[in-house]
């Protein structure tokens, strides 16, 4: 049965029938609604037995999350942007401790200059973190994803974050399927940890490892996480049998049959995204899309099998690496190497902005007229006159102010300062 | 006060163990049967006042919980020295994550036994004083606010020594660490500086704070064993020398703890809901001179000339700590 | 659990990991001389026998026992012993000495109330000996050679059995009861005791009744006598026959004033013995100043508490019929007295003497290479005079005259007689060092000052014989006893097996213990060596000693 629901509202509903023990969270936009909610789950006994820790960082909410897990609970957070590289440090320690946690990531880009609103900036900053990451391209999808990251976590026995997009999802309301607390028990087993702290059966859980055993516990940690490129798939079947949709797995194709341009992306953009190739197929354009659902581990034999056939491979991604440029855009060349495909990397949508159908057309268009290159890392929708006005004053101006504000002060959001 | 009345067994007041004290009015550490929490093999230091320490403590709260407990651990020299693979020390359930969460672990620990109905098993956090009062400060004090059942143990050591002998903020006035050297005007750490962790706990009106060192063992155990009579947050203070860090003797440290207590310049109490109930008297009153020179952390102070100045001003520090927690009984003062 | 690799580890995996290596100094449990043993004439292990009593209950028995092995006499020591052990006590640096005289005068009485008894340990060895003299060495040694096998005969001119014990202290120090309990004691081993003979020819009776050995111990009964100018009429006495007089049908004759010529622990018993006669002024006169008197301080005491004066710097020029002239003296540098010529006089119904004691020797005559010199008889080490087979021991030999030096000639003499007759050597375990109050940790001692033995009211004392110091109740004989400070060696504290930071003490238990001798021992595959054992022993019996690499 479909409700109109809050896209939090759902994931919320999702994670309590999950039946998670400990839940520690700190307020950060745009989860919170997530939170909220678990909250009055728990509150008023709808989720029990649970504990929910109201801590005072999120390094803290990562911190009580680790314990909880170690001691044998199912374990759950949420967060967003600066809250997650405030649990940096954390988010290494429970996936290096292998401890099956799951996050939400309310996807939200980082600061300075300080953003509320969406982008990957946050997510893919922690891709390296040991992390297994799911990417949401809708509400729905991160509803059905969480009920099988707790599945994937616990039986790899590594931490999982969903990642959906803040507020374009979080706050999105549309009817949404919640599966009934019998089915998801169905689905996922009680919590069986690999290791727990029991005084009946005390050890040592996060050993000091020198240099004659780190590389091994480090190549032990990434073997652990590919394994989840055969498991993603294998539990999506099963939920896909379970829950009669199709959910979750490594990619989602659209379209991509006999398409020569294929357009990779990931979380909500993918929706704007298979509107337009819909139109240009309408238009007979041979065109798809590619969504990474595990973007951690990277599906690299997936992802070249899968666009191997095209000639162009254009990547939309909502993060970049300062200093080289594309990060999904390096991952794909990597599964592509020695491929025919010619990738494309365009960031798009970062704190915020939208991604509109319009500019992802003139963003085909170009690449099929061949009037942007293919080795550049290309921006959609850059105000270059504004970026070009800033530069011009930071080669003439050795001291010309911080460039965010001299941009607000261009485009007219603040008043004009002389320098 | 938590602890026994002295009797007049021969030793049997101050002294670990007495054959003549029947079995259950023994310490914890006088038992053969005792856990030894932190056994032997570990890397400390000869003379490691905080692996003393932390077996007293753990050994305690195992006989408290009779058994069920887990216990959390802030990186540090505890952390390092007892846990390097493929060896470790503890012999109780133990979980090592991060150098400033171990209070908020401990909070996820204790959240998860109470999620699995599991009451009987208790969970000790624990730290050095980094760890605690520096970079763990805000998860401790977070663990503290909403009362989280949880014991936590600072133990004191005045330094970062894991790191190398660096400032932390309970490295007392005028002693030399690696970041303040005794040169320039001031030598040695600044005075004014630091923070009082046990009075800070009881500002969080918890149902147990409480001070001990590795020098009064009856004190600290039933300290242990009252804090586990409560339930909530709970904080111990233990004051643990370094031989390494301090420039001590390594035969010296309880010797040292034992001055730090009897100079007035480490005060022993217990705090109930944010009020102090009792404090260990001093017994055998010593001037701070005693306990400096014994630590060549203090050793510019006894130079040529000495900074008598600077010897009075943590005398100062003694006094005002005996004259506001009352560590002098008016048999001892008079 | 199917653990992750290297980040989790099995608990207590650290056993393989041998610290003992790191060490430079290892520690090593030693037992020290305690200085209260170190200073007992009677060599009794007063440590030991503490440490048995400090458990009440039956630990009284076997705290009794142990002293039993070297003095047989708890009960007479308990009372009459000057206790140089509390002189010596380290205790006395902290707050006072341990009582240890009235903790053995407690263990005595408990011995004689619950009617304990001893037995000889050793198989019958065949061989006779012949003790001379029934007082504290003669009873000591006949005591243990029972103990040893030896069939004891013991010959005294007296009476009665006990020697200076019975006929040199006064009944109000030491109650005869107690002293015929501690003899009879003796005698129940199956020494045979031979009272009213005087033996006069040692080896006579040596080779005539088949003795394989003979131990003298005469003693010395002659009280010295001084040159007074006097009256005809004056009425002077020695002290050694007014006390001994005091054990006969007829108390001695004082009068009313008395005065005692002397500054020893006999003219206080003198003094004191005549205000219970009815003395109404009992005064005693000596040439120096108090803090040079032979006399115990708390002789004097009790004797000024009583009412007895004290005249110092005096001497007695002459004795008339109820007076004294008395010179007075003056100290010269070397701190001698010197007669100043100034004359006063004292009134005085009788003067007695108590200026020492001497030896009767007369039944050495003949015997060959016997030596006398200085009025007493010459010994070896081993107490044997010089002639084999003879030793000799007490107030007879040189050496401080107490009934506890005695005792412990007694014990001396017996071990060495009993090595001798076995045609061996006594060696003497060694001594062990000294245990110094500086090589104690006495935080750990609890401060309890001693509890003092009741008195008994003066106005009783000074017109009885009663008893005058009183025993401890068994409350207040085992606090005393838990306040030895056990110096030197272990008494089981657990201090070694607490503050070990590396868990490298273990506690030894059963067997174990039994084997090791001790409750300790240190697990030197782990100990660093740090030291903190042995910084915090109480009793300072750890050591830390250099390794040798």
């Amino acid at each position: 049965m479909r409700d109109q629901l809050e896209g939090s509202q759902a994931v919320a509903r999702a994670v309590a029938r999950c039946r998670p023990e400990v839940v520690s969270a700190y307020p950060i936009s745009p989860q919170t609604h997530i939170v909220e909610a678990l909250s009055d789950m728990v509150r008023t006994g709808e989720l029990a037995p649970c504990e929910y820790l109201l801590v005072e960082s999120e390094f803290a909410a990562m911190s009580a999350a680790i314990g909880a897990s170690a001691a044998g609970a199912r374990a759950y957070t949420a967060t967003a942007s600066q809250g997650l590289l405030y649990m940096a440090e954390a988010l290494y320690n429970a996936s290096g401790l292998g401890l099956p946690i799951v996050m939400t990531l309310a996807n939200r880009a980082i600061g300075a200059p300080i953003n509320i609103w969406n982008d990957h900036s946050d997510a893919m900053s922690q891709r390296d973190s040991g992390w297994i990451q799911l990417y949401a391209e809708s509400n729905q999808a991160a509803v059905d994803l969480h009920i099988q990251a707790f599945k994937l976590a616990e039986e790899l026995s590594l931490p999982v974050m969903v990642c959906m997009d803040g507020f374009v999802l979080t706050h999105a309301v549309e009817p949404l399927e919640i599966p009934s607390q019998e089915q998801i028990d169905a689905f996922l087993p009680a919590y069986e940890p690999r290791q727990v702290l029991d005084p009946d059966y005390p050890v040592t859980i996060g050993a000091m490892v020198g240099p004659e055993a780190f590389t091994e516990v480090r190549y032990l940690a990434h073997a652990k996480q590919m394994q989840a490129l055969d498991l993603a798939p294998e539990l999506a079947a099963e939920f896909a049998t379970s829950f009669g949709r199709p959910s979750g797995g490594l990619l989602r194709r659209y379209r991509t049959e006999g398409a020569k341009t294929i357009l990779v992306a990931l979380g909500s953009v993918l929706g704007t995204i298979e509107d337009v190739v819909d139109e240009l197929r309408d238009e007979g354009e041979r065109i798809g899309a590619l969504g990474i659902t595990c973007f951690r581990p990277f599906p690299i034999d997936e992802v070249r099998e899968a666009l191997a056939g095209a000639d162009r491979v254009v990547v939309v991604e909502r993060a970049f690496a300062v200093g080289i440029g594309g990060i999904v855009g390096q991952n794909v060349r990597l599964a592509l190497g020695g491929v025919p495909p010619v990738v494309y990397d365009v960031v798009a949508g970062l704190g915020g902005r939208a991604i509109t159908r319009g500019s992802l057309r003139k963003l085909v268009e170009d690449v099929r007229e061949g009037s942007i290159e293919p080795n550049r890392l290309h921006f959609l929708d850059m105000d270059w006159k504004l970026v070009e006005r800033e530069l011009q004053r930071l080669s003439e101006t050795r001291r010309s102010g911080p460039h965010a504000e001299n941009i607000l002060r261009d485009v007219g959001v603040v008043a004009g300062r002389s320098h | 006060m938590a602890h026994r009345p002295v009797k007049f067994f021969q030793v049997g007041s101050f002294a670990v163990g007495n054959r003549l004290l029947a079995e259950d009015e023994r310490s914890v550490q006088a038992g053969v049967e005792r856990t030894n929490a932190l056994t032997k093999g570990h890397r400390a230091c000869q003379g490691c006042g905080e692996a003393l320490g932390a077996r007293y403590v753990l050994d305690a709260a195992m006989r408290a919980t009779e058994g069920r407990l887990i216990a959390a651990n802030a990186t540090g020299c505890l952390e390092v020295f007892s846990t390097p693979y493929p060896e470790s020390s503890w012999q109780v359930a133990w979980l090592h994550s991060l150098f400033g969460n171990a209070p908020a672990v401990a909070s996820g620990i204790a959240a998860a036994l109470k999620a699995k109905g599991r009451t009987d098993v208790r969970v000790i956090g624990q730290g050095g004083d980094g760890g605690t009062l520096d970079i763990g400060f805000a998860c401790l004090s977070g663990m503290f606010e909403r009362g989280d059942d949880v014991l936590y143990v600072c133990y004191d050591n005045e330094a970062y020594m894991n790191t190398g002998v660096q400032r932390s903020g309970a490295t007392p006035p005028a002693a030399r660490t690696a970041t303040t050297k005794p040169v320039g005007a001031e030598p040695g750490n600044a005075f004014g500086q630091g923070k009082n962790a046990p009075l800070i706990a009881m500002a969080h009106e918890i149902p147990y704070v409480a001070t001990a060192t590795v020098a009064e063992l009856h004190d600290l155990e039933a300290k242990v064993e009252r804090a586990m009579e409560f339930h909530g947050a709970r904080y111990l203070h233990v004051f643990v020398p370094c031989p390494l860090g301090w420039g001590a003797e390594s035969k010296d440290t309880i010797r040292v703890a034992r001055l730090a207590k009897e100079t007035g310049l480490f005060p022993v109490f217990e705090a109930e809901h944010g009020e102090v109930v009792s404090v260990s008297k001093i017994r055998r009153q010593a001037p701070v001179e005693e306990y400096l020179r014994l630590q060549r952390r203090f050793a510019h102070l006894f130079g040529d000339p000495p900074r008598t100045d600077v010897i009075e001003r943590l005398q100062a520090i003694a006094d005002r700590n005996i004259r506001r927690f009352g560590l002098l009984d008016e048999e001892t003062a008079a | 659990m199917n653990k992750p690799f290297a980040i989790t580890l099995d608990v207590g995996s650290s056993l393989a990991n041998k610290t003992g290596s790191w060490r430079t100094e290892r520690p090593v449990y030693r037992d020290l001389l305690p200085p209260c043993n170190h200073a007992c004439p009677a060599g009794e292990n007063i440590q030991a026998w503490l440490y048995e009593a400090e458990a009440g209950g039956e630990g009284y028995e076997r705290a009794w026992r142990k002293l039993m092995e070297d003095n047989p006499f708890p009960a007479v020591m308990g009372r009459i012993c000057y206790h140089p052990c509390e002189t010596a006590c380290n205790r006395a640096e902290l707050d006072t000495a341990v009582g240890i005289n009235s903790v053995e005068r407690f263990l005595g009485d408990e011995a004689i109330a619950q009617d304990w008894a001893v037995t000889a340990d050793a198989a019958a060895s065949g061989k006779r000996v012949l003790v001379v003299g029934a007082g504290p060495s003669g009873l000591s040694a006949a005591y243990h050679l029972a103990r040893l096998g030896h069939d004891v005969t013991v010959r005294d001119a007296e009476d009665q059995a006990g020697g200076m014990m019975r006929y040199g202290i006064p009944r109000y120090r030491l109650p005869r009861e107690i002293l015929d309990a501690e003899v009879s004691r003796i005698l129940s081993l199956g020494v045979t005791l031979e009272l009213g003979v005087k033996v006069d020819d040692v080896l006579g009776a040596m080779h005539g009744e088949g003795f394989d050995a003979v131990f003298l111990a005469v003693g010395a009964h002659i009280g010295k006598r001084a040159y007074v100018p006097a009256g005809e009429a004056a009425r002077i006495l020695d002290a050694v026959t007014v006390l001994h007089s005091m054990e006969g049908e007829e108390q001695p004759l004082l009068g009313r004033r008395v005065a005692v010529y002397g500054g020893g622990n006999t003219a206080m018993d003198v003094a004191r013995t005549a205000r219970r006669l009815g003395a109404t002024d009992a005064v005693v006169v000596y040439r120096r100043t108090r803090d040079r008197m032979p006399a115990h301080d708390f002789e004097v005491e009790e004797a000024e508490e009583e009412g007895v004066r004290m005249k110092w710097l005096s001497t007695v020029k002459r004795a008339e019929p109820g007076i004294l002239t008395i010179e007075r003296m003056e100290l010269d540098e070397t701190g001698f007295p010197q007669p100043t010529g100034e004359l006063e006089e004292l009134e005085a119904d009788a003067l007695v003497l108590a200026l020492g004691q001497e030896s009767d020797l007369a039944l050495l005559g003949g015997i060959p290479g016997i030596e006398v010199s200085d009025g007493v008889v010459q010994v070896g080490p081993n107490l044997m005079t010089g002639h084999p087979g003879i030793f000799a021991g007490g107030d007879m030999v040189p050496a401080e005259r107490t009934v506890t030096v005695a005792v412990g000639h007694g014990k001396k003499a017996a071990r060495h007689i009993d090595a001798w007759l076995r045609a061996g050597v006594y060696e003497p375990p060694p001594k062990h060092g000294l245990a110094e109050l500086e090589g104690l940790n006495t935080w750990y001692y609890t401060d309890a000052p001693r509890s003092l033995q009741p008195t008994l009211e003066l106005a009783r004392r000074s017109s009885t014989f009663e008893e005058v110091v009183g025993g401890l109740d068994e409350t207040t004989a085992l606090f005393e006893a838990r306040r030895c400070l056990s110096c030197g060696n272990c008494f089981d504290c657990d201090n070694c097996f607490g503050v070990c930071p590396d868990n490298s003490v273990i506690k030894l238990e059963g067997r174990d213990r039994e084997a090791a001798g001790r409750g300790y021992a240190f697990d030197y595959d782990f100990c660093k060596g740090c030291g903190i054992c042995a910084a915090e022993c109480p009793c300072g019996a750890i050591e830390m000693v250099p390794e040798t690499v």
